[in-house]
C-alpha cells in the first residue's frame, strides 16, 4: 500500500499567505509596472479653482511641444464620451469626465494631454491655458443648504442632492408616512435629554498604490482591454462598454496587483473612461497613472458628515429615544456609490441596544469640493461614532460606568434575528459577550484605578469605550444595485490539480491563500495544488467585487458552493471506478478511496485523468470536472465587536497621546485568524487616525488646504501602540460558512472609544464633546480655560 | 542628455539619461525593476527606498544623474543565491504585508535601520520605519517583522 502524507485541515489555521513571495521580492505587478508597445502617457489639465465658469482654453502651446500625440478638451471629449453614470437610484446632475463648461471643484479636469512619456505629458498640461470667471465657492454645508453663496447645480434647488430621507419608528417601508407619535412621546416622557451636533470630518482614503489605468482598444479585433487599479474589473467592464458603446464581450477588464482600496477603487472613475475612451479613438494603448497631488484631489474622499444626536433615557439608563439628524457634504458630484453611503448611516443608528424610537433623517448637500464615496466603514463608522459618542455623554451625564449603560441596553442574544427600527435585520449576535471579554481583557477595573492614580498626580488621562455592530457581507440583490451575489468557477485539471475563480477581486485580502485553504480542504489535495484566479473578467466570468466586507461571506461561499458540485461530479466517476456508491468515497491526503477502506485509495490526480478521458463514459455523466455556481445570501451579515482606549493628554501642549487600544471583534468563524489579525490592524489604524490626526480641511475660497503629505497627516508607525485583539466567535446562520466579514470592522469602534477617552481625560474642565481630529492645539486651548 | 555608470544589483549599467529624469523612473522605466514603487510626491512615503551605496535613500529624490558611480540595491538585488534575504522571509512569516505596494520601500528602509541598530527596542523600529507609510497593515506586524529579523541575526 503507498503511503501518502496525512494533509491538515488548513481552514481555522494561520497560514502564511501564498501572495507575499513575490511581493516581498518586488516581483508583483501593479498597473504602473505594465508597458504595451506603442503605449502613450496621458495627463490631465485640472481645475486650479473650485466654481468657475471655463471662458477659453488654449492648447496651442502644448501641442507644440515635442512628443505630444493629440490634446482634448472637456468639449471635444463630450463628442465620444457620454456623461458619466452613477450606480444609485437617486436623481444626478450631468457629471463629465472632462468639464466642458464649469468646474465644480479644485482639481477637476478639464483637458487632456496624449504623450510619448509621462514627463512629456506633464509639460505639455502644464502649457495649456486656460481662463476662468469665478464663480462663489460653496464650502460650508449648512449655509449651502440656503442656497448660499451659490447653487453649484441649476436642478438641485438649495444645493440639495437628496432633500430629506426619514427613516425609523412610524416611517412606512416607502418613506411615504411619517408618523412621529411614538419618537414624541419617548422624548416627552424621558427623564434626561442628551443633545449635541457632532461633526465626523473628511477623510482621504490614500490607498499606498495610487490609482491608475492602462486602456488597450485593439482596432483591428474591435476589442478593448483595460487594466486598472479597481476593486472590482466587472464593475468596471459593465460601465467601459457601455460608455465606449462595446459590448461586455468585447471589454476585457483586469485588476492587476492593487495597492490597496479601502473603498475608494469601488468607484469608476473619469480617468478610466477618458483613457479607455481616447485609446478607442486613436487606436493606440495608453496609460494614465494619478500622482499624489491628484490623488488627493481627483480620488473621492469618505465621510463628511454632520450629525445632531438627542438620545432620550430614564435616570436609571433606560433608552427611550434617539433621532438623529444627519447631513452630508458629499462635494460637487454623485459618484458610483456615493448617494448611497450616508444612507448606511441611518440604516444603522439603531446600534447595538433596544431603543423603542428611532428617528433618523438624511440630507445630502453639494458644495464645491472633491465627491465623497465609499471609505472603510462607509456609512457605518459614521453612525457607531454618533451613537456611542453620546452614548457616553449620557452615561456621564447619570454618572453610570459606560460599560454597565451600555450593557442595561443591549439586543438581548434572545431577540436575534432582530428588526431593528431602521429597517435592518440583525442576523446574530451577542454583544455583552463581546462586553465582557473587552472589560476582562483590558482589566477594565484595573485601568480605571491607573486612570484615576495618574490624575491624582496631575496627568490629563482617560478611557474610551465603544461597542459596535458592523453591515457585511452586503448582498442580496435588493441591497445592491450590481446584484447582491458572487461568482466562482472551479475546475479540477486534468492533472488534478485544481484552478478556481472568484469575482471577489482582492487588493491586499489575502483571497488568494484563504480560498485555496478552503479547497484544499475540500478536496483533500494539497495547498500547493490549488491556484486560486481572480481579477479578470477574460478568466473570471462574472462577478460582483470586494467592498462591504464580502469577499469570504459572499466570494468565500461561491467558493465552495462550485467545489461541492465538482466534488459531487469527481465522486460519481470515482464510483464508477471503484464499482462503489458516489456517496461511500473519501477525498483526503490526495486520494480518493471508499470508506472504511483506505488500501482501496486511488491518487488524486488518476481519477480526474479519468474523468477528461472517461473509457468508458459512466451513464449520465459528462466528461470533464468543472462547474460554476453564484451565491445570494438572503441577508447581510452583523459582526459586532467592542474596543477599549486609554489616552493621555500632555497638560502642557495638549498633545494627545494614545496609551491603550483592546479590540474585540466578533467576525463569526475564522478562514486565517493570522490574516484577519491584520485586517482589524488595518481598520484600527484608520479609525484612530480619524479620531486623531487625519482630517481634509478646505479654505474659504475651496482651496483643498490638505493636499499632500506635508498637510495631511497619514499616520506613521509610532503613532501607534502595539494593539491588543481578542474575539468572540458567533456564526451567522447567513451562509454556510458563519463567516460574516472583517475588512471594516476596525474603523467602526476604534474611533468613538478614543474621542471617548480624550473627553473623559478633559473631564476636569467640564468638556462634554470634542469633534475630531484632536488636534493639540485644539485641546490646549480647551486646558487653557476653553470650552468646547 | 548625460552620460552615466553605476552598478545597479551587481551589474554594471551606463545610459544617458534626461537630466531632470529621477532615479526611480530610470530603475522603473529604464532597466524595468518594477518593485521600487511610488506613493507620493513629497519624499514622505518611503515606498521608493533603495540601497545607495549601502545607505536608504528615496530615489524619488535623487535625479539619476546624481547617481552615477554610485552602487545601487533594489527589492530585486535583495535575494542572495535564490535565498530570502532574512528580512523578507520575515516579512512573509509575521504577515508583515497585505497590498504589498509600500513593501519593498519598507523592506529596503528596515535594512538599513538593523544595520544602523541592531538591536532594536520596539519604539527603535517604529521610529525608524516613520519614513515609510503602509495604510494596510497598521505597523504592527510590520514591527513584528523587523523584530524578527533581528532575533535572527544575532
Amino acid at each position: 500500500m503507498p503511503t501518502t502524507p496525512v494533509l491538515p485541515k488548513l481552514v481555522g489555521q494561520r497560514v502564511k499567505r501564498r501572495e507575499d513571495p513575490r511581493l516581498i521580492q518586488g516581483r508583483g505587478t501593479y498597473v504602473d509596472d505594465i508597458a504595451l508597445i506603442g503605449m502613450q502617457h496621458l495627463a490631465f489639465k485640472r481645475s486650479d479653482g473650485a466654481h468657475a465658469r471655463i471662458t477659453s482654453i488654449d492648447t496651442s502651446a502644448a501641442e507644440a511641444i515635442e512628443g505630444v500625440e493629440a490634446v482634448f478638451t472637456g468639449a471635444q471629449i463630450a463628442k465620444f464620451l457620454p456623461p458619466m453614470p452613477i450606480g444609485t437610484p437617486f436623481p444626478s446632475p450631468e457629471h463629465r469626465a472632462v468639464a466642458v463648461d464649469t468646474v465644480r471643484y479644485s482639481g477637476e479636469p478639464v483637458a487632456v494631454v496624449v504623450a510619448r512619456d509621462r514627463y512629456v505629458a506633464r509639460d505639455a498640461a502644464d502649457a495649456i491655458v486656460v481662463s476662468y470667471d469665478p464663480l462663489p465657492a460653496v464650502v460650508d454645508v449648512e449655509r449651502a443648504m440656503t442656497g448660499q453663496p451659490a447653487v453649484i447645480h441649476p436642478d438641485f434647488k438649495n444645493n440639495l442632492a437628496v432633500a430629506l430621507v426619514p427613516s425609523g419608528t412610524g416611517v412606512s417601508a416607502d418613506g411615504s408616512k411619517v408618523d412621529d407619535s411614538a419618537i414624541d412621546a419617548a422624548f416627552k416622557n424621558a427623564e434626561v435629554v442628551i443633545s449635541q451636533r457632532m461633526v465626523n470630518q473628511r477623510l482621504a482614503p490614500n490607498t499606498m498604490e495610487p490609482r491608475g489605468v492602462v486602456a488597450h482598444f485593439e482596432p483591428g479585433k474591435g476589442t478593448m482591454t483595460i487594466w486598472s487599479s479597481t476593486q472590482n474589473p466587472h464593475i468596471l467592464r459593465t460601465f467601459i462598454a457601455a460608455l465606449t458603446g462595446l459590448g461586455q464581450d468585447q471589454v476585457r477588464a483586469i485588476a492587476p496587483e492593487v495597492g490597496g482600496g479601502f473603498g475608494a477603487k469601488i468607484n469608476i472613475y473619469g480617468e478610466e473612461y477618458v483613457t479607455a475612451a481616447i485609446s478607442k479613438q486613436l487606436g493606440i494603448p495608453l496609460k494614465w497613472i494619478e500622482d499624489r497631488s491628484e490623488a488627493f484631489v481627483a480620488t473621492t474622499h469618505g465621510r463628511d458628515i454632520i450629525g445632531y444626536v438627542d438620545i432620550a433615557a430614564k435616570r436609571d439608563g433606560t433608552l427611550l429615544g434617539l433621532k438623529l439628524r444627519l447631513i452630508a457634504d458629499i462635494g460637487a458630484y454623485n459618484m458610483l456609490l456615493t448617494a448611497a453611503i450616508p444612507t448606511l448611516t441611518m440604516m444603522m443608528a439603531n446600534a447595538t441596544y433596544n431603543i423603542p424610537a428611532v428617528r433618523a433623517t438624511l440630507t445630502e448637500v453639494f458644495t464645491n469640493k472633491t465627491p465623497t464615496d465609499a471609505y472603510r466603514g462607509a456609512g457605518r463608522p459614521e453612525a457607531t461614532y454618533f451613537v456611542e459618542r453620546a452614548m457616553d455623554m449620557l452615561a456621564r451625564e447619570l454618572k453610570m460606568d459606560p460599560a454597565e449603560l451600555r450593557r442595561k441596553n443591549f439586543i438581548k442574544p434572545s431577540q436575534f434575528p432582530f428588526a431593528t427600527q431602521t429597517g435592518a435585520v440583525y442576523d446574530s449576535g451577542d454583544y455583552e459577550k463581546a462586553l465582557d471579554l473587552a472589560l476582562k481583557h483590558s482589566q477594565w477595573d484595573r485601568l480605571k484605578a491607573e486612570r484615576d492614580a495618574a490624575r491624582a498626580q496631575g496627568r490629563l488621562v482617560g478611557l474610551g469605550l465603544s461597542m459596535y455592530v458592523e453591515v457585511c457581507g452586503i448582498g442580496p440583490s435588493a441591497a445592491l444595485p450590481t446584484g447582491g451575489w458572487e461568482h466562482s468557477q472551479v475546475t479540477v485539471e486534468r492533472d488534478g490539480r485544481i484552478s478556481a475563480t472568484t469575482g471577489a477581486s482582492p487588493h491586499g485580502q489575502g483571497n488568494e491563500t484563504t480560498f485555496a485553504q478552503m479547497i484544499a480542504d475540500q478536496f483533500g489535495v494539497p495547498f500547493e495544488h490549488v491556484t486560486i484566479l481572480h481579477g479578470d473578467t477574460g478568466v473570471v466570468k462574472q462577478g460582483i467585487g470586494t467592498f462591504g466586507s464580502r469577499s469570504q461571506a459572499v466570494g468565500g461561499t461561491a467558493l465552495i458552493m462550485a467545489g461541492a458540485k465538482v466534488k459531487k461530479k469527481m465522486a460519481k466517476f470515482a464510483a464508477a471506478l471503484f464499482e462503489a456508491h458516489e456517496d461511500d468515497l473519501v477525498f483526503e491526503n490526495g486520494t480518493i478511496s471508499v470508506k472504511g477502506s483506505p488500501a482501496s485509495a486511488k491518487p488524486f490526480a488518476s481519477v480526474a485523468a479519468y474523468a477528461y478521458v472517461p473509457v468508458p463514459l459512466p451513464d449520465g455523466l459528462e466528461p470533464g470536472l468543472s462547474d460554476e455556481a453564484f451565491f445570494e445570501p438572503t441577508n447581510n451579515t452583523y459582526p459586532f465587536g467592542c474596543h477599549i482606549s486609554m489616552l493621555e493628554i500632555d497638560r502642557e501642549t495638549g498633545e494627545p497621546n494614545l496609551l491603550k487600544l483592546v479590540a474585540i471583534d466578533d467576525a463569526g468563524n475564522l478562514i486565517n485568524p493570522l490574516i484577519v489579525e491584520g485586517q482589524i490592524h488595518g481598520g484600527l489604524a484608520q479609525g484612530i487616525g480619524q479620531a486623531m490626526i487625519e482630517e481634509v480641511v478646505y479654505g474659504e475660497d475651496g482651496q483643498l488646504l490638505t493636499g499632500s503629505y506635508m498637510d495631511y497627516a497619514l499616520p506613521r508607525a509610532i503613532d501607534f501602540p502595539r494593539f491588543e485583539l481578542a474575539a468572540t466567535v458567533t456564526p451567522t446562520p447567513v451562509n454556510p460558512l458563519g463567516a460574516k466579514g472583517v475588512g471594516e470592522a476596525g474603523t467602526l469602534g476604534s474611533t468613538p472609544c478614543i474621542v471617548n477617552a480624550a473627553v473623559d481625560a478633559l473631564s476636569e474642565f467640564g468638556v462634554k464633546h470634542v469633534d475630531m481630529m484632536l488636534r493639540p492645539e485644539k485641546l490646549w486651548r480647551i486646558i487653557q480655560g476653553g470650552r468646547s | 542628455m548625460a552620460q552615466i555608470s553605476l552598478t545597479v544589483n551587481g551589474k554594471a549599467r551606463k545610459a544617458d539619461v534626461e537630466p531632470r529624469l529621477l532615479l526611480v523612473h530610470y530603475l522603473r522605466e529604464q532597466l524595468r525593476l518594477t518593485g521600487t514603487h511610488v506613493a507620493c510626491d513629497t519624499s514622505q512615503c518611503g515606498a521608493c527606498t533603495v540601497l545607495v551605496d549601502g545607505r536608504s535613500v528615496k530615489s524619488c529624490t535623487m535625479f539619476a544623474v546624481q547617481a552615477d558611480g554610485s552602487t545601487i540595491t533594489t527589492i530585486e538585488g535583495l535575494a542572495t543565491n535564490g535565498q530570502l534575504h532574512p528580512l523578507q522571509n520575515a516579512f512573509w512569516e509575521e504577515h508583515g504585508l497585505q497590498c504589498g505596494y509600500c513593501t519593498p520601500g519598507m523592506i529596503m528602509a528596515a535594512v538599513t535601520l538593523l544595520e544602523q541598530t541592531p538591536k532594536p527596542s520596539e519604539r527603535d523600529i517604529r521610529a525608524g520605519i516613520s519614513g515609510n507609510f503602509c495604510r494596510c497593515t497598521g505597523y504592527q506586524h510590520i514591527v513584528n517583522a523587523i523584530q524578527r529579523a533581528a532575533a535572527e541575526k544575532r
